[in-house]
């Protein structure tokens, strides 16, 4: 065996010239040769920490050795597994914060890279379909289950409740399956195909999707629950939050949501190819520190933006992105304003946005998130000239679904009151997961709590318990 | 399993099983929609897509049949999806189609009630004042067109309202003028106006609440903004109302004209003009190559 290396292998880049004019994907993966590299340099610890570290438990020395040993089907079949949707989790997930972080090499800042292992093996597998077994399914129990939302925790339980013989259909309001994969993360960092190719193999499991359809509108939840036995809601955080200051509904002042859905969901980019249009900007000014703000920026630089800044009202230490994206949007030409918040857009005679007053800020004492509070620093403001603004401060759970749904009880957040440990909610045969009982967080802990909701469905189906409701999670929790 | 499925397919074929040409440019489509229609009702819209590359647009619900399971829109073709919609024929399938969207309009006893609608809303009001008339309302109906070849369904509103008029811009049929005249002329009347709802081009709908607002008579508009999703999740339709921002797909789209801040709604509809021009020509096929 070769001497391990100690230095974590780097993953090829499009050249940043040509990548910030075009929308193809930024990251190109590991060579055959680079994934065994870089494999062969876990240690295939006894204790294997980094399974705690994900939120799946992916077996990751397995799928690792496998790959070392140059066995891929063995390395697919072990990830999918726990993973149905590798593909996209290598490319998104913030492995530094999670399987990598927990990572014996972590310490020297040379972790396994597990996330672009993962991401090497999902496209194998794309690209050698014959060599994969199709993923078996236990007999049908005749027992039907409606999954509302098809992002990661809709299409997560619906595969698990698939592969242990139930009958699934999948209810999503807009007209494409994904969720914020589709319609906010753009393609050049998570393509529409490889969706698409994760969701052909949900389909070829026997789910059945039923498009156009928005819940609580078009079918109530009680309505489901009268031809489903049980009912999941994986329906998100798809509500934007706007600051509320003066001039926020000046004509070129989006949400992130609005920006993205354009661009990636209706494919702005190639209008008039296709007919949906967006305000590309010459100046462009992008609110918040998240991946929201970072894959706003780089789309508004990819349409031809000049200057693309992002005000941050904290440092970059703070920034709740993924480390590469960041590394990425700098790398790519998009300025960093950190310290600063908006406190109202200017607009000409015609109501079109030209310019940003924002206030200096400094840190103070932690606040409840532990992160030190940003305060407003006295007679600091300045102005931007920009046309358009992006505002990507985060999102809460769309308030239709609790507000026709008696009995789903709601947080003063907005998001669903649900037991962590089974997802069950507060009305009986309903559960949820993912954004809309956390918040805006992450597609691996939206598929994690997914999957307890699965098997704990599962459970409930093949035994008698709750059938008249008992053992229901209590509305007063 | 088949057989569920084959129903499944059944619920999301949107297919067009009649069309009309009701008036220059304006055409109605009856469309199998059995979800849809089974919770429409008078106000709510539908978000549709064309085909596979084609924009999202909302189009307010004429009609709709439960039994049948089918839904009407009555569309003004005024640019590239419009027009491409308009030249569907019988049979065609729409690609996309989501509703019912939106708070229905609200359906009470309030008396006397002037209905005003111009353009496509002719067509939209009609489930409004077929409701507000079976609360027991006296329903006043005034529609007004630029010209004659632009009105339809005269007859119709005739029978569903107890009293109609119409009124054309440039005097070619019935009264000349604009509908705030005749609507002026009975706030300004002996009897009692208790409600008025305004359907229509945004001129209009402005209008109509200046008119009222010195009366002190609540006016509804059904907004009309620039949408992208229809359910809440984009934030492009917001609209300001008295001091707060709305999402009109999902907090309307009727809300109280006399707070609507008009001059930003206006602005806002504006955004997408250059886009929209250049997007109809490539729809005619003579668009020319694209800057910016
Ligand atoms: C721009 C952006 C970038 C991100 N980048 C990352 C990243 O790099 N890494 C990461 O881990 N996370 C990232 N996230 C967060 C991550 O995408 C979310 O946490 C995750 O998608 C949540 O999954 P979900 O299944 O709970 O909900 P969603 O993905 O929001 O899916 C919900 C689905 O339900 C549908 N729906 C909503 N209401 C209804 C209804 N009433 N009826 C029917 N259908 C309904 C919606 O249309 C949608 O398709 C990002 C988020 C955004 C917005
Ligand atoms: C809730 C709601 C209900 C509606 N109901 C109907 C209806 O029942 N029948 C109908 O014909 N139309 C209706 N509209 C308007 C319709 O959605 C627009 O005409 C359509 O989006 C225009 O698309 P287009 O691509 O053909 O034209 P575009 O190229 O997008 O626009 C062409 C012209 O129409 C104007 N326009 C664009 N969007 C709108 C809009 N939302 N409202 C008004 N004018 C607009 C533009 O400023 C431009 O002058 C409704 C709009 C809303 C928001
Ligand atoms: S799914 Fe995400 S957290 Fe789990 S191993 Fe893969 S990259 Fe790490
Ligand atoms: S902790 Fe790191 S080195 Fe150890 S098994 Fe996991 S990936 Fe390999
Ligand atoms: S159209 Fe997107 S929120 Fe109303």
């Amino acid at each position: 065996m070769n001497k391990p290396l100690n230095k974590r292998i780097d993953m090829p880049l499009q050249a940043v010239e040509a990548r910030n004019s075009n929308f193809d994907e930024v990251a190109l993966g590991y060579s055959p040769e680079m994934a065994k590299a870089e494999a062969s340099r876990c240690l295939q610890c006894k204790k294997r920490p980094c399974i705690s570290g994900c939120p799946v438990g992916i077996d990751i020395p397995g799928f690792i050795k496998a790959i070392c040993d140059d066995n891929l089907p063995a390395a697919v079949e072990t990830i999918k597994n726990d993973n149905i949707l590798p593909g996209i989790c290598g490319r998104v997930c913030p492995q530094e914060t999670q399987c990598e972080n927990v990572c014996v090499f972590n310490k020297g800042g040379n972790a396994i890279a597990i996330g672009r292992l993962e991401r090497f093996t999902a496209d194998w597998e794309r690209n050698n379909k014959s060599e994969i077994a199709p993923v078996s399914k236990s007999p049908a129990t005749g027992k039907r289950i409606a999954v509302v939302g098809s992002g990661p925790a809709g299409l997560t339980v619906a595969a698990d409740l698939a592969r242990m013989g139930h009958s699934v259909t999948v209810l999503e309001a807009l007209h494409t399956t994904g969720g914020v994969l589709k319609y906010g993360i753009p393609d050049f960092r998570l393509p529409s195909e490889i969706i698409e190719e994760e969701v052909e193999n949900i389909k070829a499991l026997g789910v059945i999707f039923q498009l156009n359809t928005l819940v609580g509108k078009t079918q109530t939840i009680d309505e489901l629950l009268e031809r489903f036995d049980a009912v999941f809601l994986g329906t998100g955080a798809g509500l934007p939050i706007f600051m509320n200051i003066p001039g926020e509904n000046l004509v070129g002042v989006y949400s992130a949501n609005e920006f993205l859905t354009r661009v990636n969901l209706m494919q702005a980019y190639k209008f008039p190819e296709y007919q949906t249009p967006v305000k590309a900007g010459r100046q462009v000014a992008v609110i918040g520190g998240g991946n929201v703000a970072m894959d706003a920026a780089r789309s508004a630089l990819r349409l031809g933006a000049e200057r693309v800044c992002i005000i941050y009202r904290r440092t970059e230490v703070e920034m709740p992105a993924r480390r590469e994206e960041v590394e990425h949007a700098i790398e790519e030409g998009v300025e960093m304003i950190f310290l600063a918040s908006p406190v109202r857009f200017l607009g000409d005679e015609k109501r079109n946005l030209k310019s940003v007053e924002c206030i200096r800020m400094e840190l103070g004492e932690p606040d409840s998130s532990g992160r030190r509070r940003p305060l407003p620093v006295e007679g600091s403001q300045f102005i931007i000239d920009i046309d358009v603004a992006i505002v990507a401060l985060g999102t809460t759970p769309n308030p239709l679904i609790s507000q026709t749904s008696p009995g789903l009880k709601t947080s003063h957040k907005g998001t669903l009151i649900y037991d962590e440990a089974t997802s069950r909610t507060t009305k009986p045969r309903v559960w949820a997961g993912g954004d809309i009982v956390t918040g805006s967080a992450t597609v691996i802990s939206a598929m994690g709590a997914a999957r307890r909701a699965a098997a704990d469905i599962d459970k409930f189906l093949k035994t008698d318990e709750g059938k008249a409701g008992q053992n229901w999670l209590k509305a007063d929790v | 399993m088949a057989r569920c499925f084959k129903k499944i397919i059944e619920l999301i074929v949107y297919k067009i099983l009649e069309k009309q040409n009701l008036a220059t440019n304006v055409y109605l489509f009856r469309i199998k929609a059995p979800l849809i229609a089974s919770k429409a009702k008078a106000g709510q819209f539908v978000m549709l897509r064309v085909s596979q590359k084609g924009e999202r647009i909302p189009l307010t619900l004429a009609e709709w049949d439960g039994a049948e399971g089918s839904i009407t829109i009555v569309v003004m073709a005024v640019g590239a999806t419009t027009c491409q919609l308009s030249r569907l024929e019988e049979g065609d399938k729409i690609n996309d189609l989501l509703g019912p969207l939106g708070n229905p309009t609200e359906i009470e006893y309030f008396g006397t009630v002037v209905c005003v609608a111009g353009g496509f809303a002719i067509a939209v009001i009609r489930p409004v004042i077929r409701a507000l008339k079976e609360a027991g309302n006296h329903i006043i109906s005034i529609i007004g067109v630029r010209n004659k070849e632009l009105l339809f369904w005269e007859k119709e509103l005739e029978q569903d309202s107890d009293e109609l008029i119409i009124t054309t811009d440039d005097g070619s049929y019935k009264r000349k003028g604009l509908v705030t005249e005749p609507l002026k002329e009975l706030l300004e009347g002996s009897r009692d106006i208790n409600r008025v709802i305004a359907i229509g081009p945004t001129a209009m709908m402005k209008f109509a609440s200046l008119t009222t607002k010195p009366f002190g008579v609540k006016t509804i508009v059904s907004l009309n903004p620039i949408m992208v999703d229809g359910t809440g999740m984009c934030g492009c339709c917001r609209v300001t109302i008295g001091d707060e921002t709305r999402f009109a797909c999902v907090d309307g789209p009727e809300f109280d004209g006399h707070l609507v801040d008009w001059e930003e709604f206006m602005s806002r509809q504006t955004t997408y003009l250059d886009q929209e021009k250049y997007s109809y020509q490539c729809s005619l096929g003579t668009g020319e190559k694209h800057h910016g």
